[in-house]
């Protein structure tokens, strides 16, 4: 058998690159999702599905009669599809930044052992995200083939909604992966969903428009990612997309660059001591 | 491989503090190409606080160190590429099967998988894990799953190996198992640096060690030295009946080197137990039993760090 021991005329190694370090992260949790793809992709065909038929067409028709002018003139069903899709983006997002982040850090401890070899805590950070990233493009990609199903793209541009939603999850992955570092055990998560993404899902945008809630609420609202998310993914499925498009696109870039870079300072303090 | 006099990891006031806390106050210590070096010391010692930071995971708060040639505060991950580390407590990972630890963990040192494939499958059938291959990491036993950090940790040819408490939760067969394995490895050429509480272990293993107490370095040499050293050739222990106690009082003095009284025996640390012992009998000391050993180095560990409870 091959000698398992290097001498030491072992040629030294590559050192792992920036990017080379955080695609093994990413191919780590690929490797599991090899095993429940099936399941989750599923997942991604049912939620839109239920949403679309109990609330868009269930409630929408009894929202149409009120009239559509304040959903910017389109059908509730379309007003929805869009803000579900945002919304449903946010919700996994939030999730695979909690509970498994959590795991890899305290109750597994994979990131122990993975910060024994080369790879570095930026890695782990940039390896995270471009998962979630992975997870939110396919499950956005099967969301618009339902969504086209109901007829509610209006045209080519709604494909650009698919990456609006991916960043608009990764900018609560971001942040949440800074909370989870901080994190001794998952008591917060619960409060987390609780307070903070529920609440979100019922009052950004998603069912109704922040228009109509009282102008303090409307600001509160105006201040998350969801909101700004939900913006450009409904203006580029109703290909309606608002002027004030830049200012939705560079929140969330900007806000996704600065949690990421706490996410990766508050990780480092809990991993190296 | 016979030890040799290159050094591999070299150490001087090398310190860790956590806060006002000292967990390792300025030790000094040096392990060559080739040699086991063991870290001895009870819980709280320093012992992994000083592993951690020679495996880069924990950053040194003052002295000096390098770690294979290089300087850890600037060349950690080169240092970590060479390194293999077995952490005390198993962190497999439970979502992938035994092969695929070692593959995956192959690919986080960026070996390309015709490296990796083969060199797993030789890891997996030298830790005798070849028909677990495709099973999930967690019905594995203890020792399994020891033996397979061992291998994953192996799966770089790295230069230097670090085990923190090895065998710490095993059965005495897996613990065997182990040590013959790691004994082979060290055959083979590999730097072993242990650290263990278990003075079998560390006589098994150890070519030269250090005992730690109290983030310091209390003593250092081989097994043999230590003993000599620290403790006599033999022991003999002795347990007299509770009520002829209160009266022994000095009756045994000059019967040995050191004597030591324990709540429920003495100790006389002698060149010749037997000698000792009749010089016992010879004074008509009452005994319930006796017992003459050789001297481990559970006694040197004892002597140097006391025997109160460390918790």
């Amino acid at each position: 058998m091959a000698v398992i021991v290097g001498g030491r005329t072992t040629p030294s190694r590559r050192v792992t690159g920036a990017l080379a370090g955080a695609a093994r992260v990413l191919q780590r949790n690929l490797l599991v999702y090899r095993r429940t793809w099936r399941g989750s992709l599923f997942g991604s065909f049912l939620t839109p599905l239920l949403y679309l038929t109990a609330m868009g067409i269930g409630l929408g028709s009894l929202v149409a009669r009120g009239g559509t002018t304040v959903l910017g003139g389109v059908d509730y069903l379309s007003f929805l599809g869009p803000g579900i899709l945002a919304s449903t983006c946010m919700q996994t997002a939030s999730f695979e930044s909690t509970y498994p982040i959590m795991g890899k850090i305290s109750w597994r401890r994979n990131y122990e052992a993975i910060l024994a070899t080369p790879i570095q805590v930026h890695h782990l950070v940039i390896g995270e995200l471009s998962w979630i990233a992975f997870r939110l493009t396919t499950m956005s990609a099967v969301f618009m083939v339902v969504l086209t199903g109901f007829g509610i793209p209006r045209s080519p541009l709604a494909l650009l909604a698919i990456p609006a939603a991916v960043l608009t999850g990764l900018a609560f992955s971001a942040p949440i992966i800074a909370f989870a570092a901080t994190r001794t055990n998952d008591s917060g998560f619960a409060a987390l969903f609780r307070f903070v993404v529920n609440p979100l899902f019922l009052f950004s945008g998603t069912f109704f428009p922040v228009s109509q809630l009282p102008d303090a609420v409307e600001w509160v609202a105006a201040a998350t990612p969801l909101y700004h998310g939900v913006a450009l993914v409904r203006g580029a499925v109703l290909d309606a997309m608002p002027s004030t498009w830049p200012l939705h696109l560079g929140y969330l870039v900007v806000f996704l660059g600065v949690t990421s870079v706490i996410a990766y300072r508050l990780l480092r303090r809990r991993l190296v001591k | 491989m016979p030890p040799s006099s290159e050094v591999l990891v070299h150490a001087r006031g090398l310190t860790k503090r956590f806060g006002s806390f000292t967990a390792v106050n300025a030790v000094d210590f040096d392990v060559h190409v080739g040699e086991a070096f063991g870290f001895l010391g009870p819980n709280g010692a320093g012992k992994t606080s000083t592993m951690r930071m020679i495996a880069c995971s924990s950053p040194m708060s003052d002295g000096e160190l390098s770690v294979i040639g290089m300087d850890p505060r600037t060349q950690a991950a080169q240092i970590k590429a060479r390194l293999g580390v077995v952490p005390q407590t198993d962190n497999l990972d439970a979502e992938l099967t035994v092969l695929e630890n070692l593959l995956m963990y192959a690919r986080y040192f960026d070996l390309p998988m015709s490296v990796a494939r083969p060199r797993a499958a030789d890891l997996l059938e030298f830790m005798q894990l070849s028909e677990r291959a495709g099973d999930q990491v967690e019905p594995l036993s203890g020792g399994m799953k020891r033996r397979l950090t061992i291998a994953r940790a192996l799966i770089n040819e790295p230069e230097l190996l670090i085990l923190d408490e090895p065998t710490t939760g095993l059965d005495p067969q897996a613990r065997h198992l182990l040590w013959e394995r790691l004994y082979r490895l060290k055959q083979r050429g590999a730097t072993l640096v242990i650290t263990t509480h278990y003075m079998d272990e560390a006589e098994q293993l150890c070519d030269r060690l250090v005992v730690m107490d109290k983030a310091l370095i209390v003593a250092e040499g081989t097994p043999r030295d230590l003993i000599e050293r620290y403790a006599t050739r033999e022991v003999l222990e002795l347990r007299v009946p509770e009520a002829a106690r209160a009266g022994l009082d000095g009756r045994l003095d000059g019967l040995a080197e050191r004597i030591e009284e324990l709540p429920d025996r003495y100790l006389l640390y002698a060149a010749d137990g037997e000698q000792a012992l009749e010089g016992v009998h010879a004074r008509e000391i009452p005994i319930e039993s006796a017992l003459v050993r050789r001297a481990t180095l559970e006694d040197v560990f004892l002597r140097l760090t006391g025997r109160s409870l460390v918790e």
